[in-house]
């Protein structure tokens, strides 16, 4: 089975590469560009039933594949 | 010369891609002569003897996944963490900053620095108000320590830095020349100016700067001799 984990930066916290692109792409016209969030996408294959798959993403999602201070996660089975 | 610190056990963990280990070889051998005791990272128990242990700057597995986070599940941190459990003392600098964040034996995290840009220059740090061993021998002076990072804006919510402020956990901020607070002194955008915190216990203590490169007059500045001689006065 695969997974998808989407992390991204909590909303309170600069996301200094979003504002960068942002900014760049704003200098080439594109005036109604108005932000640019930048996410992390992880797609994880695993074996086992789909409880315990689902169970596993989770706790990687929480406890590695996201800083909890700073990001948030979405998991979703693909 | 001698030093009172000579017999002192001082260990330093080597990851894949530390790189500031030999600067504090150096630092600890020609201030103190201390030999500390190199650690590789796939150990799995420190030295029985040991007295405090350094985290050392550099980008730990290539910094993949977000600094220190890859450390921070190292085969060696199992046995850092019951080191910290015990009462133990460590200095984790820069990179070793990180890996104590991402290890959960410090508060917050250490994000890209606000003007995105790799820093690599001198600043100088305040000491807050605490009653830790760093705070009570470093309060009343400025220390000039260069700082080298691309992440190091600390960061921690507003409940947390309370907790920090109420527990006298912030050791370090950057201010300038003068003194003085000032967005013109924050080189990274760290929340409260933050350089450097302890542990609740006080014996933890993370920083950005990088006090084994400010360890001889002749190349700028002997200021961090005094941080890393409040370390060892950790030492128990």
């Amino acid at each position: 089975m695969n997974y998808e984990v989407i992390v991204e930066l909590k909303p309170e916290v600069l996301d200094t590469q979003g504002r960068a692109i942002k900014e760049a792409l704003t200098r080439l016209g594109h005036h109604d560009l108005k932000s640019i969030k930048v996410t992390k996408r992880f797609v994880l294959e695993i074996d086992g039933t789909e409880v315990d798959a689902e169970k596993l993403v989770r706790k990687l999602a929480e406890e590695h594949l996201a800083n909890s201070v700073a990001e948030t996660f979405q998991t979703k089975r693909l | 010369m001698t030093s009172k610190f000579g017999a002192t056990q001082i260990g330093l963990v080597q990851f894949p891609g530390s790189n500031c280990d030999a600067d504090c070889i150096d630092a600890f051998k020609r201030l103190f002569q201390i030999d500390l005791q190199l650690i590789w990272h796939e150990e799995t128990s420190l030295p029985s003897r040991l007295q405090g242990l350094i985290l050392p700057g550099g980008f730990s597995y290539g910094d993949y996944l977000r600094s220190g986070a890859l450390a921070s599940i190292s085969p060696i941190m199992q046995a850092v963490k019951g080191f910290v459990g015990k009462g133990g003392s460590v200095i984790g600098i820069c990179n070793g900053f990180q890996v104590l964040t991402e290890s959960k034996l410090l508060p917050g995290a250490l994000l890209k620095n606000d003007s995105r840009k790799f820093i690599c220059e001198y600043a100088h740090l305040s000491v807050a108000g605490g009653d830790s061993v760093y705070h009570r021998k470093l309060k009343g002076s400025l220390y000039k320590v260069p700082i080298a990072h691309g992440e190091g804006r600390y960061y921690v919510d507003s409940e947390g830095l309370k907790k920090l402020g109420a527990n006298g956990q912030i050791l370090f901020q950057y201010a300038g020349t003068d003194g003085v607070l000032s967005e013109a002194s924050n080189p990274n955008g760290a929340i409260s100016h933050i350089a450097g915190i302890v542990s609740e216990n006080g014996r933890v203590l993370g920083m950005m700067p990088h006090p084994e490169r400010a360890s001889s007059e002749l190349l700028g500045s002997a200021d961090g001799q005094k941080i890393l001689e409040a370390f060892l006065e950790t030492v128990g």
